[in-house]
């Protein structure tokens, strides 16, 4: 009965299948049912082959279903198969759960627009892509999941394609996942060519009887972690993903939040093997994810767009897992995955409660004292900060202390301090947020306050769903000093992510790093409160003290003007002249004069044609004379 | 009794003049005649061939020949009536519209 977990991914698909064929005679009623029953469902699913998991034994192995043979060549095989384990469990629940929230959610933010069907078309569509990444058995159908994934997140940020900058960001989303998926592929490639397989247990097995060299496992696991920044917006390819916040809110809860950005860190742990095996490539990604984790905080630091805010501490956060992933910890990399899912696609929904509430303003600079208006949001925005910014007992503190302790644990000094770095900064740009927009005084425009009103039912309970997980999904993962079995999350994962030999922390250090996370958290919040509530004179202060330092953050650090000027103009440039010099002289040269040739000689055999009969007669004559000599002698 | 072959060579005789003809003479009307005197050579050609071999299906052709002849002519000389009266001419050289 177990083996019904295929039919997960299947379920989404069907009824995106039905939406994008028959949904434009659908009724709107039947549409949202269908599209939301559909992912519930496959939660369903979900739910029942997680209960089976749990009362299998691990030795049992994964669950594997082939459906059927995909690609045969030569000795290389790939079958369209799924597994079912611990880790492609727990994806799966949170793809499902949050996603039928937020499909919930979406019957009330989308239900004035007019691509009301493509949207849900899309959204299943999406859906479905996302299992068969995180259900595929091998590198090969993951791949294809991958780019399902991009494709989707491409049709929904360009959603309102009218806007010609919501068609430019959904470009530019697909086209710099396009670079790290070029890794990815030679990544899958090298693994094919050495393994000879690319299912995840021939890899673990290869690794394990010495089939792959440790030098070429480095160069896969970089390869591999080259297409997981593309996709998890990690430093340098992160651009695209403040830009995909053109599209539709529930679209970046989903996509750009909770499921398909942390799919670079669901492979990472996937090939956990690999990665520990390696050796080298672990304090790389530490180091990328540290950075990018500090980097992207200090933008978000200084954004006025709210979604903006969210979308830099989105990368901030997946910095964190990687950090987590490049010290050996990858259960807590997946911990922080889940309850990050929960927490910030529940930001990102309030964040698109208030913008409904203001008929579309995201600038917070018009926002302000939003609170008495907004009785249902403001708690929940409040519950998601608070679980971000790492305040104890809520499911971020013990995902993100669960990933610093083990980075101080193998004593990556650097990265731990980096991360308390961003942990503060995450902590001061959350409740800037929080200020800025429920207290202090009003901003709005007059013309939006007339239509201010609270979201209705549909948007607020999966709110509120959200913040009761994210208040409540870190009590499987408790830290260590609370027990050997406090940590629930990853003996579960065990079967998947071996546990590796622990940096053995004594309890005091463990209790001090927990202080220190707790103080850091609260510095942050004290900050922002003294900033934005006590003394609103001091951020404009520091402004006016440092222009070029906030001109340099408020401008993202100029990285989309380095690559303006060192990648996309001079390909823009170099492909005018090729166009200009090749295209329009080699090519254009080749035909034109190829068919003026081919006239030139026509217009020679048009000499014969004198339009006289006695000319051709003649020319009759002459070819029998010929043909009659040729035959007599 | 007259040897074949001085049927044969009046034949040949013919079928050059009718050639000469066709290629000398300037109107439409002469240029069929000549045509016909290529194919009367032929018939001839033919007729001298069955009486010298006792080949009786020589003399079949040359009913197919007479009677496509007949056709021709008549249809040649309609043509020919149409053409002058678009053109009020039937020299050859003023029918030169096919030229490339």
């Amino acid at each position: 009965m177990t083996e019904i977990f295929w039919l997960i991914p299947f379920v989404p698909a069907a009824s995106a299948l039905v939406l994008i064929l028959f949904g434009r005679r659908l009724p709107k009623r039947y549409v949202s049912f269908q599209a939301c029953g559909a992912v519930f469902v496959s939660f369903g699913l979900a739910a029942f082959s997680f209960f089976g998991l749990l009362n299998t034994s691990p030795e049992h192995g994964p669950l594997i279903k082939t459906l059927f043979s995909w690609i045969g060549v030569g000795a290389f095989k790939a079958g369209f198969s799924f597994q079912f384990d611990p880790l492609s469990a727990i994806m799966a629940l949170v793809v499902t759960g949050v996603g039928f929230l937020i499909h919930i959610y979406s019957v009330g933010y989308m239900s004035q627009d007019k691509g009301y069907t493509r949207y849900f078309a899309h959204l299943n569509l999406f859906t479905f892509a996302m299992l068969v990444l995180v259900l595929a058995s091998n590198m090969v159908l993951m791949f294809v999941g991958w780019e399902g994934v991009g494709l989707c997140s491409y049709l929904l940020i360009g959603f309102w394609f009218e806007k010609p900058s919501a068609a430019k960001a959904g470009m530019k989303a697909f086209i710099v996942n396009r670079i790290g998926d070029a890794g990815f592929i030679l990544g899958i490639l090298f693994l094919v060519m050495t393994v000879g397989s690319s299912e995840f247990s021939a890899i673990a097995a290869a690794v394990g009887n010495g089939l792959l060299s440790q030098g070429l496992a480095t160069l896969i696991a970089i390869l591999l972690f080259i297409g997981a920044c593309g996709k998890s917006a990690q430093l340098p390819l992160h651009v695209w993903l403040p830009d995909a916040m053109e599209g539709p809110t529930p679209v970046s809860a989903l996509i750009h939040a909770a499921t398909m950005v942390t799919a670079g860190v669901y492979m990472v742990a996937r090939l956990n093997v690999l990665y520990t095996f390696s050796g080298t490539v672990g304090p790389i990604i530490a180091l990328v994810g540290a950075l990018t984790a500090v980097f992207a905080a200090t933008m978000a630091l200084v954004q006025n767009d709210i979604k903006r805010v969210l979308a830099y501490s989105t990368i901030s956060q997946l910095g964190y897992m990687f950090i987590g992933c490049g010290v050996g910890a990858y259960a807590a990399g997946i911990f922080h995955l889940y309850t990050h899912a929960f927490f910030k696609s529940l930001l990102f929904l309030a964040a698109g409660s208030v913008i409904h509430a203001l008929s579309g303003e995201q600038d917070m600079r018009r926002m302000g004292g939003l609170k008495k208006y907004l009785p249902w949001t403001y708690p929940v925005f409040l519950v998601g900060a608070v679980a971000i910014a790492g305040v104890p007992f809520l499911s971020g503190f013990f995902s993100k202390d669960a990933i610093l302790t083990r980075a101080f644990g193998q004593r990556q000094y650097v990265i731990w301090v980096l991360g308390l770095a961003g942990a503060v900064m995450t902590a001061f740009y959350m409740f800037r947020l929080i200020f800025l927009t429920f207290y202090g005084v009003e901003r709005l425009d007059p013309e939006a306050k007339k239509h201010l009103h609270e979201s209705p039912k549909v948007m607020t309970v999966p709110l509120a769903i959200l913040a009761f997980f994210s208040i409540t999904a870190g009590y499987v993962g408790l830290p260590a000093v609370l027990g050997k079995k406090a940590d629930v999350f990853g003996r579960f994962l065990e079967p998947v992510i071996k546990p590796a030999a622990e940096g053995h922390l004594g309890l005091g250090t463990e209790w001090f790093l927990i202080l220190i996370s707790v103080v850091v958290a609260l510095l942050g919040i004290f900050i922002a409160h003294t900033f934005y509530l006590k003394k609103p004179g001091i951020p404009h202060g520091l402004v006016a003290r440092f222009p070029r330092i906030y001109k340099l953050i408020y401008n993202k650090y100029y990285v989309d003007e380095i690559y303006d000027g060192a990648v996309i103009n001079p390909l823009i440039t170099g492909s005018e002249w090729i166009y200009a010099h090749f295209d329009l002289k080699v090519v254009d040269g080749t035909v034109n004069n190829s068919a003026s040739a081919v006239g030139f000689f026509g217009k020679i055999l048009s000499y014969l044609q004198t339009g006289l009969v006695k000319d051709y007669a003649l020319i009759f004559l002459l070819g029998i004379v010929i043909f009659i000599g040729v035959l007599l002698f | 009794m007259i040897p074949a072959s001085y049927f044969f060579l009046l034949s040949v005789v013919l079928f050059v003049l009718g050639i000469i003809a066709f290629f000398l003479k300037r109107d439409l009307i002469t240029q069929l005649m000549a045509v016909e005197i290529m194919l009367n050579a032929a018939n001839l050609a033919f007729l001298a061939l069955a009486k010298s071999s006792n080949f009786l299906d020589a003399q079949v052709i040359v009913f197919f020949i007479i009677t496509v002849a007949a056709a021709e002519a008549a249809i040649g000389l309609a043509i020919v009536m149409l053409i002058f009266r678009q053109k009020k001419s039937i020299k050859t050289e003023d029918m030169r519209s096919m030229k490339g």
